[in-house]
């Protein structure tokens, strides 16, 4: 018998806009605890929302960035639960009337997975459990949240991690969130069911919350998968409930079933107006939206003519795009900078987040000088390499490190010149050669670049070598 | 000349220097306020500090603000920075506001005198201030009865002349009730003229905050003060025009609309009194149209199912964690907000909750709360559909007059009941004042109450006024209490 998972995902994204939701309170993460709060963040009595319109514009590029129709008429909602985190004993959210429906991410497989809907809402403050005591801190609470909610279309493992991946990238690129999800600006809730391969009906589902981990979603979901085939292939059946991962013991555990649900209540927020956005918004946010990462990496691969594999890396990593981007300004031989990139300079860029923030210690002109330098045969390729080396060690530019080290190349004149000393030279090899002895060609390359301490273009002396030879 | 400009008068020319009035209003509480219960905090301090500023201004000559130096009293569900306020609940015993609501503090400015807090029902549910944790404020008119509610401490410190007007709240009549019930001019401004930030909420889609005053001219003036925009509270609008300055309009070809549905059951001599208002209109050149609003049958319940749903969310957030009332003992979290939230809370107040948590309820929430939002826009559309027909409605206020003590408790119901003419102005956000008109049998004031078009505030005050001009000896009775200027 083989089961075929299907799992749909809640993805809740912290906005980056500086401040909250519904005060002026910083978003920055951290800082002492109950220091990024105010009467309205914490609820006190009398307090009113007001809607940062930064979120509005945010959730709007979101929206578009994921191929989603925008609402121009959408409403606030008081969802209703009681928990210490929640100051309000409401989150201000929105239910029937989200800004954002109806969109789609295509994954590499061409596959598109389904955005069901896109609403804003405000997130909640922290437990923390110390000394045998709980503490609150609110400096989370009233932090602009979008939740994106896919449709039941995952199938496997890997494309949840896709879609997630992907999810993050656009994030990224548009600006409405840094998603780092070590400080959980990016959250999972996964839905998950098996069924009967070529069945079309669902299977009973199960949702477990609150991921924040690629790795922990995975490994959750595959637990999941198996724990549910082995309850109905035992003759079981699986019951509707909350689960959470635990990533000590690798399993997911019951929180509450079906019979415990919390009845949220949810009404249209009275303290709120409705919230409209004009076309003419929505198409200024449109036109404000960079270039997104499926369409760059098409670019690399279709006008640069990067290999696939390249480009992916490149793209992945917003800023080190951008950076290449630059550095391959007016360079014909676009994959010689993509190269150079993913060769040395990535090798020195140690951790993912590294290579996020493209902690490269030259600017990309820097690179793009020597670049245009190799590309016409100023330099060799492998003295270009050492100077980049030199370069990224010292930040000097790059004409500065190769007259300090005398790396420049050898003029076409005198190259010729040492070329013709050479076949003279070493008329032993040229008759070799000249026997089909295809190999004997190196010696005299070796002897050239002996001469020239390794400076010559290789390529082009071997070319001129051979044109001489056969002038003979 | 009214009570506002004849006491400014007195400071401007140093008759009376703004700290000796100030002593006066606050020897007039320490003696009234035994019997009256109208405040449940007296700010002295404060008062007398905003007094000698006041005097200090006016001797170097400086013009004095519409309100400045002016005694008043503040509801206690509207937040004072520094000052404890309580919406009269145990829930927020010692609750000390670290902000001050935008009203307040647009009246701090002026250097508006606040003599204390008022009394009122918890958290403003309630039509005779007797579900107040401190007990009811009573009448000045009659101690047997109630001052009316929920802002009954408004109401009573005004008509007991223990301050020269009050600020309330007003959900479903709250403020006009108990003006009604005190021979006051009672104000509930359009839904957004005044802004409700810092006005601590009982149902969100139906808080305005308004005032009692002596008479209409001060209501004009302390409205003008007041309804103004406000960044902070995104329902808020302002009055888009002054009202002060209109009052003296012809009301000749004024279009009075009577529905006919607001006077049924309504006490004889509240119809007798109200008849006599409407010719008195009708002499004035006021054109009278009389004309149906079925949808009236419907407010009521319309009004509790919004009030209690909007309620039960508001008042999730007092569980005893970061402020206000904290049980003594319990075993975990749970158990400390439940019994937090049932030792804090009164009865009415949990009853409203508890009806409120139901019609939001799965299964339940397209029978009550759905419905009766449904209902909402077709009482709106019938309110619009009215002022077609006229310029100004005229009603009563309640269909009795001030209630004895203890009435509410032993008929909650017929209680709720009372409430029939006032709170179609909350479901359709309409501006309302509910002015004197006469006295029943019993010698305790009858009010009638005006109702106008969205942000047709002026036009309400204007009719009040035009009525109040000839009316001014029939309808006000100064009591012999309090202060005497």
């Amino acid at each position: 018998m083989t089961w075929e998972l299907v799992a749909g995902l809640e993805t809740h994204v912290e906005l980056s806009t500086k401040t909250k939701i519904f005060c002026r309170c910083t978003t920055q993460f951290g800082g002492e605890p109950n220091t990024h709060c105010c009467p309205v963040c914490i609820g006190l009595p009398g307090t009113l929302p007001k809607l940062n319109r930064a979120v509005v514009e945010y959730a709007v590029k979101a929206g578009l960035a994921t191929n989603c129709k925008i609402s121009n008429i959408s409403k606030m909602d008081r969802k209703n639960y009681v928990y210490p985190d929640l100051p309000k004993a409401y989150q201000i959210s929105q239910y029937d009337k989200p800004i954002c429906r109806h969109g789609f991410i295509t994954l590499s497989s061409g596959k598109n997975i389904n955005i069901e809907r896109i609403h804003i809402e405000e997130d909640a403050g922290k437990l923390i459990h110390e000394r045998g005591n709980t503490f609150i801190d609110y400096n989370r609470g009233g932090v602009p949240l979008i939740e994106i909610v896919s449709e039941p279309d995952l199938r496997s493992i890997d494309e949840a991690v896709e879609y997630i991946d992907k999810l993050r990238l656009i994030m990224k690129y548009t600006g409405v969130s840094d998603v780092k999800m070590q400080e959980g600006s990016l959250r999972c809730d996964v839905n998950i069911s098996v069924r009967k391969k070529g069945s079309k009906s669902l299977g009973t589902r199960t949702e477990i919350k609150n991921m924040n981990s690629v790795n922990f979603i995975a490994k959750a979901m595959e637990y999941e998968f198996n724990r549910q085939i082995d309850i109905i292939e035992s003759g079981g059946e699986i019951e509707q409930e909350t689960r959470r991962y635990n990533s000590d013991l690798n399993i997911t555990e019951s929180m509450r079933g079906k019979e415990d649900a919390t009845d949220y209540r949810y009404f249209r927020e009275p303290d709120l107006v409705t919230l409209t956005i004009s076309e003419d918004e929505i198409n200024k946010y449109k036109s404000e939206l960079p270039e997104l990462p499926d369409v760059k990496l098409q670019r690399f691969i279709n006008e640069f003519e990067l290999p696939e594999a390249d480009a992916q890396l490149l793209v992945k990593y917003k800023r080190v795009a951008e950076y290449f981007e630059e550095a391959a300004k007016d360079v014909k031989n676009k994959k010689l900078t993509a190269n150079f990139i993913l060769g040395p300079i990535f090798r020195r860029l140690d951790t993912e987040s590294e290579k996020e923030e493209c902690r490269i210690s030259i600017s990309p002109e820097y690179l793009n000088e020597l670049v245009i330098l190799v590309e016409n045969k100023k330099i060799n390729f492998n003295m270009a390499r050492t100077a980049l080396g030199q370069m990224l060690d010292t930040g000097k530019p790059v004409m500065e490190v190769i007259s300090e080290n005398e790396m420049a190349g050898i003029d076409e004149d005198d190259l010729r010149k040492i070329c013709k000393n050479a076949v003279e030279t070493n008329e032993n090899a040229v008759k070799q050669y000249l026997s089909g002895k295809e190999k004997a060609l190196a010696a005299i390359i070796g002897f050239i670049m002996k001469e020239t301490k390794g400076k010559a273009d290789a390529a082009l002396a071997t070319e001129m070598v051979k044109q001489l030879i056969a002038n003979r | 000349m009214s009570d506002i400009k004849y006491i400014q008068n007195l400071l401007g020319t140093k008759q009376l220097s703004c700290v000796e009035l100030t002593r006066k209003y606050l020897n007039a509480i320490e003696k009234e306020n035994k019997l009256l219960n109208a405040y449940v905090k007296i700010t002295d301090q404060e008062a007398l500090r905003t007094a000698e500023q006041v005097d200090d201004r006016i001797s170097r000559g400086e013009k004095l603000m519409p309100l400045e130096g002016i005694p008043m009293s503040l509801k206690d569900n509207i937040v004072t920075k520094d000052i404890e306020t309580t919406c009269c609940s145990r829930m927020l015993k010692g609750f000390v506001p670290i902000y001050d609501a935008t009203v307040w503090d647009v009246l701090k400015k002026q250097n508006a005198v606040l003599l204390g807090k008022t009394n009122m029902d918890e958290f403003a549910m309630g039509s005779s201030c007797e579900t107040s944790c401190f007990g009811g404020a009573l009448n000045p008119h009659n101690t047997k009865h109630v001052a009316g509610g929920s802002s009954g401490g408004a109401a009573s410190s005004v008509s007991g002349n223990i301050a020269v007007y009050g600020l309330g709240s007003d959900t479903g009549g709250s403020v006009r009730q108990p003006a009604s019930f005190c021979g006051l001019v009672g104000m509930k401004p359009t839904y957004g003229a005044v802004s409700r930030y810092g006005l601590i909420a009982y149902a969100s889609s139906l808080d305005q905050v308004g005032l009692i005053a002596s008479d209409v001219e001060d209501a004009a003036i302390i409205y003008d003060s007041i309804a103004l925009y406000d960044p902070k509270d995104a329902t808020s609008r302002g009055a888009g025009t002054t009202s002060s300055d209109k009052l003296d309009k012809s009301i000749k070809g004024m279009r009075i609309g009577i529905a006919r549905e607001y006077f049924d059951g309504i006490d004889g001599d509240i119809q007798k009194s109200i008849e006599n208002a409407v010719k008195v209109y009708e002499d004035s050149g006021a054109e009278i149209v009389y004309f149906s609003l079925p949808q009236i049958k419907y407010v009521l319940p319309v009004y509790y199912i919004i009030a209690c749903a909007e309620a039960s969310s508001n008042l999730g957030r007092y569980d005893g964690i970061r402020y206000g009332y904290r049980t003594e003992s319990y075993s975990d979290i749970d158990d400390m907000i439940c019994r937090t939230r049932s030792e804090g809370f009164g009865e009415e107040v949990k009853k409203r909750i508890m009806l409120g948590t139901y019609v939001l309820s799965a299964g339940y929430y397209d029978a009550y709360y759905k419905k009766a939002q449904k209902l909402r826009g077709s009482i709106v559309k019938a309110f619009r559909d009215a002022f077609g027909l006229c310029d100004v409605m005229l009603a009563p206020t309640v269909p009795t007059t001030a209630f004895e003590l203890n009435f509410t408790s032993r008929d909650p119901v017929e209680t709720y009941l009372t409430d029939i003419c006032t709170v179609s102005a909350n479901i359709a956000g309409l501006p309302a004042l509910s002015i004197p008109c006469g006295f029943d049998s019993k010698g305790l004031p009858v009010g009638m109450q005006l109702i106008g078009n969205s942000f047709e505030d002026y036009k309400v005050l204007n009719a009040a006024y035009q009525y109040e001009q000839q009316m001014k000896e029939k309808i006000y009775k100064k009591l012999e209490r309090g202060v005497r200027i």
